[in-house]
């Protein structure tokens, strides 16, 4: 059988019409590949560029805000009020017995009429005594300050706003100006899009990172290295492999209802606070440093274990000495996706209370806090229009956070790698 | 094959040897470290099959025989690092100056300070050179003070001949020295710890000639400041550094003596077929 096929066999023409058509097939689809995958590469790309261009473009706004220009005579509206009252001690009761406000109200009605200030933000006025703790001597002067307009206007200055908006615009079109919107970055919250600001979810942010990193790392990577240095290879050992690698596939609104159950209902930690949802996204974490971290230490070469072994290093001296040091980069590598990951989750702090309107800074891991994420979905959902460019302006926030972040840990793993 | 036959036969030829007058007689009667009936199983598998051998102060011990004969997991015994292994399961008694080492109260980290060990491939730390040295007598606390521990590290390099090669840059990396110069360094890095016994396991297999060379050249010096156990699969490695020679095939011990004798006078016809070449 064999040989009989063996001689039927013809001699192969490998310049014949046939093997060309096989050798212009291969190229095609070679060519067919290269153009797929670079189709899929510039696809991705424009997403990103798409998603820049556009929160940058719409975000850039939220960063500024449109202020018309009001002239106070210090002088003659507070009956010569003196700077030295408002330095040292007694500066903020003087500043509230003063009636800023009603000061600020009236030079608006001179200049813009009796109408005037429903032109200008509601709690635009703050700023004046900011300006004034800060620099006594203005209230002995008469001053132009730009104070910020009301939302609708500032929406249809900037954009298209509602009609009677456009008309105000237009009345007043050359007096309006734009500045830089300094309250974005030091505020929190509020119920006026022009005076909410970033600070407080940024705080809050930060600090949930912190709580969340100092729990997660050291039992993450002191796990990851139990289980691969030191726990014996069982059936208990494979059931844990197991439900670590299955956490860190759980959605993350079952570790909100977990955070809520075990850390508010049980434990009755407070609320709201940076403390539980730094918890609750450890939780989420840590399952993601342990995984990355085994396999990181599951690369470091055994020669090295043996090496440290053989000059009488004890077991915990291999570990911390060298095997650590080497697995840190793939450890910081792990670490910063479920950074990442954990700086960019909503869902579960939504269970936990941290969606709740945050109108101060949190001072502590106690204390009621949101973060920029949680920020973002609950802009986005208010009517205000003005509210649009201040979600893209938090988004750009969020972004930069997480960029700082991620440079640092590239950073740092860089530092710690060791070249062979 | 008939194992008790030659296990008999091999701790006779111990036995012939030790009271056999040598010309480095003066310690040959105690041995540094004595193995009596060590077995060796992998799971089921048994890896050494009742080895007997005693290992001398004054000696350069070689232990040869064809790939997969047990020498170098019965060199792996005598510091227990077959301990790292979770299905290795040792019988037996191995003695290091007249203490079991496989008993409860040994410290097997002491242990393994005492009979320093010198792997296949080299592998240094990925550190300085000087730290690779320091390592050791740092964890052990062999020294007190920053000019004890550079005089530690310079003496161990100079033992290891690799003073003169390395001493402008003892803060580079370990790792991009040369081959021979790693290899070189893992024995500095082993003697720096002041073991009393060096095992090396086929040092130079990884080595060019030149390399090797100089390897062999460092035993010799080494020799009678530390007990030394070599693997060797290079028959004429063996018969060059060593004075006692053991054969191993199929995990025991078929023919233990002097190095002369074996390569010149094997008594068993195995030990004669592997010297000739005929297999292995």
């Amino acid at each position: 059988m064999n040989s009989l096929t063996e001689t039927k066999r013809n001699p192969t023409d490998w310049q014949g019409p046939a093997m060309q058509k096989r050798i212009a097939r291969r190229y095609a689809a070679e060519r067919r590949f290269k153009a797929l995958g670079m189709a899929a590469v510039m696809l991705s790309a424009g997403f990103l560029a798409f998603l820049l261009v556009v929160m940058v473009g719409n975000g850039f706004r939220g960063f500024t805000q449109t202020e018309l220009p009001v002239d106070i005579d210090f002088p003659a509206v507070t009956g010569g009020a003196s700077a030295s009252q408002f330095e040292g001690p007694n500066a903020n009761a003087n500043l509230q017995s003063m009636g800023l406000r009603e000061i600020v109200d009236s030079s608006i009605e001179i200049q813009y009429g009796p109408d005037g200030t429903e032109l200008f933000s509601p709690g635009g006025w703050t700023a004046v005594s900011a300006m004034i703790l800060n620099d006594p001597d203005i209230v002995e002067q008469k001053t132009t300050i730009y104070l910020p307009v009301i939302s609708d206007i500032d929406v249809a200055y900037k954009d298209a706003g509602n009609p009677e908006a456009e008309e105000k615009v237009r009345e007043l079109g050359d007096r309006f100006s734009t500045g830089f919107n300094w309250n974005f970055l030091s505020h929190s919250d509020a119920t006026d899009p022009m005076q909410v600001g970033i600070w407080g979810a940024f705080k809050g942010s930060l600090i949930t990172m912190v709580v969340t990193l100092l729990l997660a790392f050291p039992v993450g990577v002191l796990a990851a290295l139990y289980l691969e240095e030191y726990a014996p290879k069982n059936r208990l050992t494979d059931l844990i492999e197991v439900s670590i690698n299955n956490l860190a596939a759980v959605p993350s609104i079952i570790f909100g209802l977990l955070g809520l159950a075990v850390f508010l209902n049980f434990f009755g930690m407070p609320r709201s606070g940076a403390l539980v949802g730094g918890l609750t996204l450890a939780l989420m974490t840590m399952p993601v440093i342990v995984i990355s971290g085994r396999n990181a230490v599951k690369s470091v070469p055994p020669s090295i274990r043996e090496a440290a072994l053989g000059i009488g290093a004890s077991p915990l001296q291999v570990v911390f000495h060298h095997v650590l040091p080497l697995a840190l980069p793939g450890i910081l590598t792990g670490t910063i996706i479920g950074m990442a990951r954990a700086l960019g989750e909503t869902a579960p702090l939504l269970m936990i209370g941290m969606r709740a309107f945050i109108a101060t800074p949190p001072n502590g891991i106690t204390d009621p806090a949101t973060v920029l994420p949680v920020q973002i979905f609950l802009w986005s959902d208010e009517v205000d229009r003005g509210f649009v460019e201040k979600t893209s302006a938090a988004i750009i926030v969020l972004l930069l956070f997480l960029l700082t972040m991620n440079a640092l840990a590239i950073y740092l793993r860089n530092r710690f790698e060791t070249r062979w | 094959m008939n194992d008790d036959l030659t296990m008999q036969e091999a701790s006779e030829s111990a036995n012939m040897t030790d009271s056999a007058p040598t010309d480095m007689a003066s310690e040959a009667s105690t041995p540094k470290m004595t193995a009596r009936n060590v077995n060796v199983f992998y799971g089921d598998k048994q890896a050494i099959n009742d080895v007997s051998i005693d290992v001398n102060m004054d000696n350069v011990t070689a232990f040869i025989g064809p790939s997969g004969c047990g020498k170098s997991t019965f060199l792996r015994c005598m510091n227990r690092m077959n301990d790292t292994i979770p299905i290795a399961r040792v019988t037996g008694d191995i003695q290091l100056d007249g203490d079991d080492i496989y008993a409860p109260k040994m410290d097997v980290v002491q242990l393994r300070a005492r009979v320093g060990m010198v792997f296949q491939k080299p592998n240094p730390f990925p550190k300085s050179i000087y730290d690779n040295i320091a390592y050791g007598p740092r964890i052990h606390g062999l020294a007190t003070g920053k000019e004890e521990l550079d005089n530690i590290v310079e003496s161990s390099l100079q033992r290891a001949g690799l003073w003169g090669e390395v001493k402008d840059r003892l803060h580079d990396s370990g790792t991009a020295l040369s081959g021979g110069q790693q290899q070189r360094l893992c024995i500095a890095r082993a003697i720096a710890v002041d073991p009393e016994v060096i095992l090396m396991d086929e040092p130079c297999s990884a080595l060019d000639p030149i390399a090797t060379a100089k390897i062999e050249e460092l035993i010799h010096e080494l020799r009678g400041k530390y007990a030394i156990v070599i693997v060797t699969h290079n028959m004429q490695q063996a018969a060059r550094v060593s004075q006692k020679t053991a054969f191993f095939h199929l995990g025991t011990l078929v023919e233990y003596g002097e190095t002369t004798d074996i390569f010149t006078n094997p008594r068993e016809e195995k030990t004669r077929d592997y010297i000739t070449g005929r297999y292995g």
